[in-house]
């Protein structure tokens, strides 16, 4: 999976945000830390696209190299026209406001001093936009739309709600400047499962009236597939696969998004969990990445060509891409498996 | 799981001596009307309130609820391990026959790690930063089974190996902190069957993991009971988790046990609405994308003051005027299942017959 490659990037014109060979690295002191290694993806206006992947692949860095926290190492960041990795200063914090960050823990990312309308406040007054009263206005419309009721939130502060309210506010200070793409980071992990389906629903609700698109980052495949139009699934800081989602999920060709697939409990008793094959291992490390495709060591179907070759994305379905030299199953991905599968290069 | 239970009784059977028809399971533990309050300043929060059941040994019980509902304080309640201050417990939790609830302290301290254990859900905060990891696997083994440094390091090692810890040589003699997260939880787990417990209480063990390592640890989970015929109490939010795994299910809510059934017939006839709005709501990867997910409107009660008639009432897509007046006791309504609820799902008597649900998402069962 090395996954390298722009071979799922659509027409530039088309795309509110195209993301061409990102790299970023952090140098620490047992070595360098290669944490996204050269992702591209682009979403359409009005799209939500989902990031899957363990803890440690380089989704969370990649939805924060976005906006440029902390600026990648290398790679272009295209958004509406504008190459934000060429920004500085305060022509980068004006586009900031734009682009919005969803964290995952709602009650640490919110200030416990402040009161909420104080917290909603605080981006207009930065921003210098319209007067106390006009912003007044704003923080109770936002607050209403995230479905909490501004007569009894606005004086109240964080420890007074519950998690799920806190996201919701989360999400209403992220709204009030009115973004365009919203990057959700885990927003509903830390969320009970009744709770998540209510934040999960908000989301589709307010990506219909502010007309927003979405990055969805999760680790939760069914989450994910539920909200997104198009899914990227990342190990180890590249890209294993791209496809719609309902396609990704009946037909996975990649063998990582399939372990994936087969690792999420399935509240049914009759499926037994353990006789289905789950992923063996752990994540390798980030600072001495395996060779090739980077997914081959704990890959049940790696051979000899997966260690010194890296892998391209590839088209192997209509809008199906995987980074893979032995894409599973599939009538369009059995020709490649055949030919490939009978004289492996040695 | 008809084929790991045939395993466990086999064992029981040779251990028991008995030799031809099966003989019945023997009892491990027993709740009866177990109460847990806090004292706050706002008053008694009754985090636990009037909870019972039985767990007879090698058997897995699945505990699943939201947060608030009680279930953490329930198994923490059942061990001992709340603070003595500001905490009134009621009730019986017998182990073995001893009433734990009337014992010693020091005696129940006998108990922690020889007789019971339990995995916590975050294992950075659940292991000693300070220690080494051999430390703290042997500690219990020293202080409960008396066994020299020697043995006692010989049976670490075998542990970390067994709980599929790579290198265990080398991870014995590392801390915590470089350890990854689903590392350290293999060596929690290590830690906590060291000196062979009858009962392991797992309160989300693979929560704060990801997918693909929660899978390996219930896996090493069910491994590791079955071999040892151990009982587990499955602590979750997630259904997905205990349906293929527990023996038996107890839904709880508000404090209090809302439905209770061997697994199988707990999801093949739900009867308790808040059961069937708690697996409604977790996205299903067989649905198309896009599909609108249902949610449970509201939230819990406050347990300082909880509704005195049926607390789901208020979130209750069902209720009707008499879930407000009255208490609904947990019923055996089918033999093993056990409801706490006026008009079960699904059951269409006179007296349960329903007014049209107005959500239109009952799939016409009543």
């Amino acid at each position: 999976m090395a996954g390298t490659g722009t071979a799922h990037l659509r027409a530039p014109e088309d795309t509110l945000l195209r993301v061409e060979d990102l790299v970023v690295e952090f140098r620490t002191r047992g070595g360098t830390v290669h944490a996204v290694s050269g992702i591209s993806l682009d979403i359409l206006p009005g799209e939500t696209l989902g990031l899957v992947g363990e803890s440690g692949c380089g989704k969370s860095t990649t939805g924060r190299a976005i906006i440029q926290l902390p600026p990648p190492s290398a790679g272009a960041v295209q958004f509406e026209g504008v190459d934000l990795t060429r920004l500085r200063g305060d022509s980068l914090r004006q586009l900031r406001t734009k682009l919005q960050l969803i964290f995952q823990d709602p009650i640490s990312s919110l200030n416990p001093r402040r009161r909420v309308r104080d917290i909603l406040a605080e981006p207009m007054r930065v921003w210098k936009r319209g007067d106390a009263q006009q912003q007044e206005q704003v923080v109770r419309e936002t607050l209403d739309a995230v479905g909490l009721d501004p007569e009894t939130a606005l004086d109240r502060r964080p420890h007074q709600f519950s998690g799920g309210q806190c996201q919701r506010i989360s999400i209403a200070r992220a709204l009030v400047t009115q973004p365009k793409l919203l990057i959700c980071d885990e927003p509903v992990s830390a969320l009970d499962v009744s709770v998540q389906a209510q934040i999960l629903n908000l989301l589709q609700d307010l990506k219909a009236r502010y007309g927003l698109t979405m990055i969805f980052i999760a680790h939760d495949l069914a989450v994910v597939k539920n909200v997104s139009d198009r899914v990227v699934v990342m190990y180890l800081g590249k890209v294993c696969e791209v496809a719609g989602p309902d396609r990704l999920y009946a037909h996975p060709a990649h063998p990582y998004t399939e372990a994936l697939l087969r690792s999420i409990p399935v509240p049914d008793p009759a499926v037994r969990p353990e006789a289905q094959t789950t992923l063996a291992g752990e994540l390798p490390s980030p600072v001495d990445p395996p060779s090739g495709c980077r997914f081959r060591t704990r890959c049940p179907y790696a051979q000899e060509r997966c260690v010194h070759e890296e892998p391209q994305l590839r088209e192997v379905a209509p809008g199906q891409y995987v980074a893979c030299h032995f894409p599973l199953g599939g009538a369009h991905a059995a020709p490649v498996r055949v030919e490939v599968g009978a004289g492996v290069p040695v | 799981m008809s084929r790991s239970d045939d395993r466990v009784e086999v064992r029981a059977q040779d251990t028991d001596g008995a030799r031809g028809a099966p003989i019945p399971r023997r009892r491990l533990l027993e709740i009866e009307d177990l109460r847990t309050q806090f004292r706050t300043h706002r008053g008694m929060v009754r985090a636990v309130d009037g909870v019972s059941f039985t767990l007879d040994r090698g058997r897995t019980l699945g505990i699943v609820g939201e947060s608030g509902s009680g279930k953490t304080v329930l198994a923490r309640s059942i061990m001992g391990l709340l603070p003595k201050r500001n905490v009134v417990r009621t009730g019986a939790v017998r182990y073995e026959g001893i009433d734990l609830l009337t014992t010693s302290p020091e005696q129940v301290r006998d108990l922690w790690g020889a007789e019971m254990a339990m995995i916590f859900q975050d294992p950075m905060t659940s292991l000693n930063p300070v220690q080494r990891v051999s430390a703290q696997i042997t500690e219990g083994m020293r202080h409960h089974l008396r066994m020299d440094r020697k043995t006692a390091d010989a049976t670490a090692l075998a542990l970390l190996r067994e709980v599929g810890i790579p290198e265990p040589k080398r991870r014995l003699r590392q801390y915590p902190h470089e350890l990854s997260g689903g590392m350290r939880q293999r060596v929690m787990i290590a830690v906590a069957l060291a000196c062979g417990p009858k009962l392991l209480f797992a309160d989300e063990p693979t929560t704060a993991l990801d997918v693909t390592v929660q899978a390996q640890i219930l896996n090493l989970l069910q491994r590791e009971q079955r071999e040892r015929d151990m009982a587990m109490i499955l602590v979750t939010h997630d259904l997905g988790v205990v349906a293929g795994r527990a023996d038996e299910i107890a839904v709880m809510y508000a404090g209090q046990l809302v439905e209770k059934a061997p697994t199988a017939s707990l999801f093949a006839n739900v009867r308790m609405p808040y059961t069937e709005a708690l697996l409604r709501s977790i996205p299903v990867l067989d649905a198309p994308s896009h599909t609108r997910l249902q949610a449970i409107p509201g939230r819990p009660p406050d347990l300082v003051d909880p509704p005195s008639a049926c607390r789901f009432a208020e979130r209750c897509p069902y209720v009707r005027d008499r879930c407000r007046a009255e208490p609904p006791p947990l019923l055996e309504g089918e033999p093993g299942h056990f409801y706490r609820c006026w008009y079960p799902v699904g059951l269409s008597s006179p007296v349960t017959l329903r007014s049209q649900p107005t959500s239109g998402n009952s799939g016409g069962v009543r």
